[in-house]
C-alpha cells in the first residue's frame, strides 16, 4: 500500500515537473527572450484556458465521442475482414504463401495514403473516414491473427487429434483458446493502428471530430487548441487502451499464468 | 483387441526423422509391451504411426482387422510433456476428450473424478495448469486418457522429461494401475530398466537399420523390483543388445 501511494506520488511529481518546465520555456522564450511568436507555441495555461472553453460549450466532449463511435465502428468492421482474412491465409497453404506478402506490403502503407482513394469513393463524409480506418488496421490484424493461429503449439493439435478431435472441434475447442492470447496482443495493436488512421481520416472532412477540431484550431491560428486536441488524442487512446484491452489481456493471460 | 503392424517401413524426405524398415509386430490384447532403443532407431516414428499421425510408406497397421488411417480415441496418445491445454484447469483437461466424443455432462463429470481419486489428484480438481509439478502434469495426462476406455493406450517416453525420483514414483503407479486395469499398453521408451520394469515382452529396435532386433519376454512376477538378480539379469541382457552396435 505505502509503496503504492509512494510510486502515485512519483507520477504526480513528474508531469508536475513537465508541466513547469514546460510553462518556464515559454515565458523564457515567447515573454522574456521574444525568440518564438505566442501564435506558434503553445503554453499550459493557453492549454488550459482552452479546455474551459471546448468542455465549457460541449465541444470537447462531443468531439470525442464522435471519433470514438467512428473508431469503433471502423474497427469492428477491420477485425472481422482481418479476422477473416487472417483464417483465410492459414486455412489455405496457397494463400498463406501468395496473399501473406500481399497482405504485408499494405499493411506498411501509412493510412493517409488511404486518403485520396476514399474522398473519391465517399466524398466528404463518415463513411471516408471510416473506410480509412479500416485499411489502416484490417490488414496488421489478418497478419495477427494468422501468426497466432500458426503459433499453437503442435503437441496440442497432435493430442486433440488423437482422442478423436475433427477439423471444427479442433479449431473450436483447441485453436481458438490455445492462440487468444496471442490474438489479443494483435487486436490491441490493431486498436493503435486504427485510432491513428481515424485521425488521418478526420482531419480531411468536416465531419464532428477530434481531427475536425484540431483543424479548426489551425483555422483560427489557436495553437493552444491543437495541443489540447493533441494530448486530448493521447489521452483517449491510452484509456481505451487500459479500460477495454488491457482487462481482456490480463483475463486470458491470468487464466493460463502468463 | 488385436493390433498388428505387417511389414511396415516409414522413409522421409528430410534426414531429421528416423526411418522404420520392415516392422513386423503383434500386439496381444491386455499386453503391456515396451519398445525401447537409442534415439534414431524409429520407435518415436513407430507411434506416430500406429496412432495414425503419420502413414506407412509400405505395409499396413491392422487394429481389429481394420486398416489404420488416421488418429482416433480408440488409440489414445499420452505424450513426453506439454500436451495439457493450458488454458483449461485439472477437470477440464480430464474432461477433453470426452467432450469431443459427446459424452452427457454427468457421466463427464463422474469418470473424470474417478480417474483424478486414481491419480490422487481429486483436491487438484479446478487448480491451473501451470501450478502443478511435471509429475502431477503427467498423471493429469494419463487421466484424460484412461477416461477415453481406448482400445490400446500409446505411451511416448511419458515420464523421460521428469526427474528421476517422479519418474520412478509414477512408473510404480503405473504399474499398479495396469495391474488392476490389464489395459493393452504400447510404450516408448529409452529406458531399459522402465522396459524391463513395465513390460510383458520388450522389443529391442536397432538405430542402424531401423528394425527389430529382438522381442525379449519378460517372464517375472509383478510387482517388480529393480533390484531383484532375475531384473538385474534382464537389464543387462537387453542393455548390451541396445548398446551392442557401437562394438561392431
Amino acid at each position: 500500500m505505502k509503496k503504492n501511494k509512494g510510486k502515485t506520488l512519483g507520477v504526480i511529481l513528474f508531469f508536475a515537473g513537465i508541466l513547469i518546465a514546460w510553462q518556464l520555456v515559454y515565458f523564457a522564450g515567447v515573454d522574456l527572450l521574444s525568440i518564438w511568436k505566442s501564435y506558434a507555441m503553445p503554453s499550459p495555461s493557453g492549454v488550459w484556458i482552452s479546455f474551459i472553453k471546448l468542455a465549457g460549450d460541449g465541444s470537447l466532449l462531443a468531439a470525442i465521442v464522435y471519433s470514438l463511435v467512428r473508431g469503433a465502428i471502423g474497427y469492428l468492421i477491420a477485425l472481422v475482414i482481418g479476422a477473416v482474412l487472417g483464417f483465410l491465409m492459414n486455412h489455405f497453404e496457397y494463400l498463406h504463401r501468395n496473399l501473406r506478402p500481399l497482405v504485408m506490403g499494405i499493411q506498411t502503407l501509412p493510412s493517409i495514403c488511404w486518403v485520396p482513394f476514399s474522398i473519391l469513393w465517399f466524398g466528404l463524409t463518415q463513411q471516408a473516414i471510416i473506410f480509412v480506418v479500416v485499411m489502416g488496421s484490417a490488414f496488421g490484424m489478418a497478419i495477427s491473427v494468422d501468426n497466432a493461429i500458426r503459433n499453437v503449439p503442435s503437441i496440442c493439435l497432435k493430442a486433440a487429434r488423437t482422442m478423436g478431435a475433427n477439423k471444427r472441434q479442433i479449431y473450436r475447442k483447441v485453436i481458438l483458446p490455445a492462440s487468444l492470447p496471442e490474438m489479443v496482443s494483435g487486436l490491441k495493436q490493431g486498436w493503435s493502428f486504427a485510432w491513428r488512421a481515424l485521425m488521418s481520416g478526420e482531419v480531411m472532412t468536416t465531419c464532428t471530430g477530434l481531427g475536425q477540431t484540431l483543424i479548426t484550431g489551425r483555422n483560427l491560428a489557436d495553437i493552444n487548441q491543437v495541443m489540447l486536441v493533441m494530448i486530448v488524442i493521447v489521452l483517449t487512446g491510452i484509456v481505451i487502451d487500459q479500460t477495454v484491452f488491457r482487462q481482456i489481456e490480463k483475463r486470458v493471460y491470468a487464466k493460463r499464468g502468463m | 483387441m488385436s493390433l498388428i503392424l505387417k511389414n511396415v517401413s516409414k522413409q522421409f524426405d528430410d534426414a531429421s526423422q528416423s526411418t522404420l524398415n520392415h516392422i513386423d509386430l503383434e500386439i496381444r490384447d491386455g499386453e503391456f509391451l515396451c519398445i525401447v532403443g537409442k534415439s534414431g532407431c524409429g520407435k518415436s516414428t513407430l507411434l506416430n504411426l500406429v496412432a495414425g499421425l503419420d502413414q506407412p510408406t509400405e505395409g499396413e497397421i491392422l487394429l481389429n482387422g481394420q486398416k489404420v488411417t488416421g488418429p482416433g480415441a480408440d488409440r489414445v496418445v499420452m505424450f513426453q510433456e506439454h500436451a495439457l491445454f493450458p488454458w483449461r484447469n485439472v477437470i477440464e483437461n480430464v474432461k477433453f476428450g470426452m467432450e469431443i466424443a459427446g459424452l452427457p455432462k454427468a457421466e463427464q463429470e463422474e469418470k473424470a473424478m474417478h480417474y483424478l481419486r486414481m491419480m490422487q489428484l481429486e483436491d487438484y480438481r479446478d487448480y491451473p495448469i501451470h501450478q502443478l509439478s511435471g509429475g502431477m502434469r503427467q498423471r493429469v495426462a494419463l487421466a484424460r486418457a484412461l477416461t477415453l476406455d481406448s482400445q490400446i493406450l500409446l505411451m511416448d517416453e511419458p515420464f523421460s522429461a521428469l526427474d528421476k525420483q517422479t519418474s520412478n514414483r509414477l512408473r510404480k503407479e503405473l504399474q499398479e494401475i495396469w495391474m488392476s486395469m490389464k489395459k493393452t499398453i504400447l510404450f516408448i521408451t529409452h529406458s531399459v530398466e522402465e522396459a524391463v520394469y513395465l513390460g510383458d515382452r520388450v522389443v529391442v529396435m536397432s538405430d542402424v537399420t531401423g528394425s527389430i532386433k529382438d522381442v525379449v519376454p519378460i517372464e517375472l512376477e509383478r510387482p517388480r523390483y529393480v533390484y531383484d538378480e532375475k531384473f538385474v539379469e534382464y537389464r543387462h541382457r537387453i542393455l548390451s543388445e541396445v548398446q551392442g552396435e557401437e562394438e561392431v
